[in-house]
């Protein structure tokens, strides 16, 4: 026992478990891979790779560098997490676009002769929305701003 | 962090995968309604979907849709929460940690792949490699089995690792008073943090308003009623026009090649049971007895429309005039030519019940031609797509 958890690494239920989720997805995916292999082999891997690799990069960077760009710009706001109201309304925003881009960008030609409804309309509704979430951030920075001078000046 | 979001998604992952299961029993895959013919063993759960309520595939579908949108936010959190791992070094330690890692690749891609292909799928933008149900239903095991045992392996840590703080606690820590996680045996946390920038409850919360605005502009369209023009970026976010006809169409007659002729003076419904075939005319149908039942149309897609008042002859009734009362199942033909779902066949608890019709009239008026003109089936709690529109044909089996 001791010599195959030395090997192995961990206990045998770890390797068991496993094996049985192998066994099971193994099955699904020889009908997964039926009809076009290559096709879902990219699909089902580019997903991981796109997530892991773009699209967390690219979040990631983001932050990052409107932490550094605007950290010069922000000298007198103090302690204030400045940072979180711009954070806010662009995760919201961004998460309504991850969720319903096809509609927005109007990806999707049959659209309307399948469901007799007008494609028009989504990208205005989400910028209004992504305006509406911006501007009460806004407005929730300068209130933050106010009391955190009165605090600091009085 | 990592747990609370592991949490969240233990209990959502489940309610999808069974919402999910359901939704394929719902097609009555076993009488040959089956996208998935070469399923095996993976259709081992299969049971007669019921007819009551009227409402329940309604629920179930909408449950599932609207749920995967606003777990959305709580996925991502929940990757962000671990991606530490993703750059372990080094990359492979033992063979037990090699094939943790190859499951992970499967729960990751799976999720990604599950949540993508549904997504786009209820937007109709049809990219992906194949059938959407051959892609969503194998994908969904192949999923399922990888999450299955990272529940197992990590079920423990999850639950040690939620007791280590209280959440009432936590709810009140501001940024001031934020501190580092202490190490942990994992390695998810960083040997050397940065300073906060935000508090567990921000980012708790920054997912929870996530998750919340997305439930807001999605619901509506499986709400349906006022609620359904709250559903700012849903695909079924208003209704097609007013009057009788005013409710969402699935798929209208010009996208699936449905011309006049198809469907005019020559169109026929061609009766077939035990050793008989009748051709009626919609006059001759129109003689026959007629019932009335409210019943919603409710689509794979997760949207669905209020009761509808239907009104046109029972699917039992056509069974005793084809013969066969006692008919095991009964399959529906359109006279559509081409696409999918131009066919399905109905079970003998839904030919039975007698709020299933061949409806002829919705709303006090003749069906409209995008809603199946002149006749169409209507079943309760059937997924949409198998109350068949435009129908030429209903062949009764015992």
């Amino acid at each position: 026992m001791t010599r195959f958890i030395r090997w192995y690494g961990a206990n045998p239920l770890h390797l068991l478990a496993l094996i049985c989720a192998f066994a099971v997805a193994g099955y699904a995916a020889l009908r997964l891979f039926a009809q076009q292999p290559i096709g879902v082999a990219v699909w089902l891997v580019g997903a991981a790779v796109a997530h892991d690799l773009i699209l967390f990069p690219l979040y990631a960077i983001a932050d990052r560098s409107a932490r550094s760009v605007l950290r010069r710009r922000a000298g007198n706001l103090g302690t204030l997490p400045w940072i979180n109201y711009l954070r806010v309304p662009t995760v919201l925003s961004g998460l309504l676009l991850i969720a319903w881009f096809p509609l927005i960008l109007g990806l999707v030609p049959g659209f309307e002769g399948a469901t007799a409804l007008s494609p028009d309309g989504y990208l205005g509704r989400w910028l209004a929305i992504t305006a509406v979430l911006y501007g009460g951030a806004a407005v929730a920075f300068a209130l933050a701003l106010r009391r955190a001078r009165r605090i600091g000046g009085g | 962090m990592t747990s609370v979001f592991g949490l969240v998604l233990l209990v959502g992952v489940s309610v999808m995968f069974v919402t999910g299961l359901a939704s394929y029993a719902a097609y009555n895959p076993d009488l040959g309604n089956d996208t998935t013919p070469d399923k095996g063993l993976l259709g081992f759960y299969l049971f007669d979907w019921p007819t009551h309520p009227a409402w329940l595939y309604r629920l179930t579908q909408g449950v599932h849709v609207t749920l995967g949108v606003v777990l959305i936010p709580v996925l991502l959190a929940k990757l962000w929460s671990v991606i530490p791992k993703l750059f372990d070094w080094p990359p492979v330690r033992s063979p037990a940690q090699a094939l943790e890692r190859l499951s992970l690749l499967l729960l990751v891609g799976g999720a990604i792949f599950e949540f993508v292909t549904g997504m786009l799928n209820i937007q109709l933008f049809y990219v992906f490699p194949g059938s959407f149900y051959t892609l969503h239903f194998y994908g969904a095991w192949v999923f399922i089995a990888a999450f299955a045992a990272h529940v197992a392996l990590k079920l423990g840590r999850m639950t040690r690792s939620l007791r280590s703080r209280r959440i009432r606690d936590e709810l009140r820590t501001d940024l001031a008073h934020t501190r580092p996680e202490p190490a942990d045996r994992d390695g998810l946390v960083t040997p050397a943090p940065a300073p906060p920038t935000i508090s567990r409850r921000g980012a708790l919360g920054l997912v929870g308003a996530g998750s919340l605005l997305l439930f807001v502009v999605t619901a509506g369209q499986s709400i349906g009623g006022w609620a359904r023009y709250t559903a700012l970026l849903a695909p079924r976010n208003r209704n097609p026009g007013d009057g009788p006809g005013g409710f969402q169409i699935n798929k209208t007659a010009a996208s699936v090649g449905i011309t006049a002729a198809d469907v005019g003076d020559a169109w026929r419904l061609v009766l077939r049971g035990d050793g008989l075939e009748l051709t009626l005319t919609r006059a001759h149908l129109l003689q026959l007895p007629q019932h009335e039942s409210r019943l919603p149309i409710a689509c794979v897609e997760g949207w669905s429309t209020e009761n509808q008042h239907w009104s046109g002859i029972r699917l039992a009734h056509l069974a005793d005039l084809a013969g066969l009362p006692g008919a095991a199942n009964v399959l529906v033909e359109s006279v559509q030519r081409t696409g999918s779902f131009r066919s399905a066949v109905l079970r003998d608890n839904q030919i039975r019940d007698p709020r299933s019709l061949l409806a002829l009239r919705v709303n006090g008026a003749d069906l409209s031609l995008d809603h199946g003109y002149p006749a169409r089936v209507i079943v309760p709690a059937n997924p949409g797509v198998n109350n068949t529109k435009w129908v030429g044909g209903l062949t009764f089996r015992a």
